[in-house]
């Protein structure tokens, strides 16, 4: 199982707690497994990426095994540590204390 | 007996304050969605168990919430907020076309007779219905197309449409208004458009009586006088008494007419609430002092409110979504602050109470009278 570690709003958002496991068939990208986690959890829609264009919110980050993924392809095959569920991939919002939404 | 439910939007959270008929004593829940911006809480008129609450975050995007107990508990609706058809240009701050683009709801405001049906005035501007208790949403465009919008121009806001009124007599008449565009009315549901602006003069426009482009903050009406509404533009407090044909200017006395909220006393039609804040460089009262001014005179002969509130080192806003009348008699008035107070008056603003004093900021308040 893929673990995914959400930020705190979207936990309370899509009633779950930090991490949430997900079964992901065929490759294991970032584009699989958000499908993924808005398949399990429709609440979720929207938050991360845009609905039509899939492209990923602006202050959203990704990463996984000590990497910042989130300027990798969608498609690109993530770590084989996060395929196999040693390690989760991280969804991030951006670091912004302060700024207008602070 | 009879009671009221606080419906609290803020910076950070959202607020349910709650009340015996007396509203004296206050049971104050929340925050229900930490951490988010809570721009407007509303109750269905139809079924006051129904609560909708606008959710979004900078982060994350445009949730939209329903209750259907009062808010106790709260469910994820729709978040789907697409323009239809193809969007073109308004104009930016520097005169630029401007893409379209959904940023936020602004302003919820539920049908008066169907628990179901929902109206969101968002930014960038438009006007979109549920139908199905905000779980899917279409965009009502005769409005973001009329022929005037690419002049729309956003206020230090943004290009948000933050008031839908709906007239009470007549559903399919409804008046919206947008920041900095103006005044629209429809007379068929939503469906087609025209400005409503005559009377207005904005000298931020070269021709400060245009048809559009004014920065109105806020109308309202009494439901027994449709076709009188009271508008507090960004300078200027206005009357019109032929359902928005034309408005007249009604600032007289007031010690500045820049503002964000107007409500009318339930109870007496011609009993009109504003706050005036000193200047749209100087977002807070002036003089350091709250004051709620209130005309009995639909206008021009304004009084100062001050019992309760601070009088001295006050320098907060109200927000053009943060005032509100409850239908008790004598009719309750409530509104909240930058500072995060939620001040309410028990007898039409004679007195005042702070219901709350350390919230975040406050973006919305709004009541439901229980019955």
């Amino acid at each position: 199982m893929i673990q995914v570690v959400l930020p705190k709003n979207l936990q309370i958002l899509a009633g779950v707690g930090r991490i949430v496991e997900l079964h992901v068939s065929g490759p294991v990208t970032q584009r699989s497994i958000l499908d993924a986690l808005e398949e399990s959890y429709p609440a979720l829609l929207g938050t991360l990426r845009d609905r039509n264009t899939k492209k990923r919110r602006a202050m959203i980050r990704f990463f996984a095994c000590e990497e910042d993924l989130s300027a990798e392809s969608p498609d690109a095959e993530l770590p084989q540590e996060v395929a196999s569920g040693k390690e989760p991939f991280l969804i991030i919002g951006a670091i912004a204390g302060g700024w207008v939404y602070g | 007996m009879s009671g009221v439910r606080v419906l609290v939007g803020t910076r950070k959270g959202a607020f349910v304050l709650t009340s015996d008929g007396s509203r004296k004593s206050w049971r104050i829940e929340g925050p229900h969605f930490a951490g988010w911006e809570i721009y407007h809480v509303k109750g269905s008129p139809a079924d006051p168990k129904r609560l909708y609450a606008s959710q979004s975050s900078g982060w994350f995007g445009q949730v939209l919430q329903r209750s259907n107990d009062g808010g106790k508990t709260w469910e994820a609706a729709g978040n789907d907020f697409q323009y239809e058809g193809t969007t073109g240009t308004h104009t930016w701050y520097d005169g630029s076309p401007h893409p379209w683009e959904f940023k936020r709801v602004w302003h919820i405001e539920p049908s008066l007779s169907d628990p179901e049906m929902i109206y969101a005035g968002v930014e960038d501007a438009a006007l979109f219905a549920s139908r199905d208790g905000g779980s899917t949403w279409a965009e009502m465009p005769g409005l973001r197309t009329h022929e005037t919008a690419p002049s729309w121009a956003p206020g230090a806001g943004g290009l948000c449409l933050h008031t839908i009124v709906i007239d009470p007599t007549n559903p399919d008449r409804m008046f919206i208004a947008i920041s900095a565009a103006g005044v629209f009315r429809s007379e068929d549901a939503g469906k087609s458009w025209q400005p409503a602006n005559r009377g207005l003069r904005s000298n931020t426009m070269p021709d400060e009586d245009a048809e559009v482009g004014h920065c109105v903050h806020r109308i309202a009406i009494h439901p027994s006088r449709p076709n009188t509404l009271f508008m507090q533009k960004h300078w200027d407090v206005m009357r019109s008494d032929d359902g928005a044909e034309s408005w007249r200017e009604i600032s007289g006395n007031l010690p500045t007419d820049f503002g964000f909220v107007i409500d009318v006393n339930s109870n007496e039609p011609d009993t009109v609430y504003v706050v005036p804040i000193t200047s749209d460089s100087h977002h807070f009262v002036s003089e350091g002092k709250l004051r709620v001014y209130r005309s009995k005179t639909g206008g021009d002969d304004w009084e100062a409110l001050t019992n309760g509130l601070p009088q001295k080192d006050c320098y907060v806003n109200v927000l053009r979504d943060a005032m509100t009348v409850d239908q008790l008699d004598p009719c309750g008035v409530y509104f909240g602050t930058s500072g995060g107070q939620v001040y309410a008056s028990a007898d039409g603003g004679d007195s005042w109470d702070a219901i709350v004093r350390d919230l975040p900021p406050v973006l919305s308040v709004e009541v439901q009278t229980l019955k």
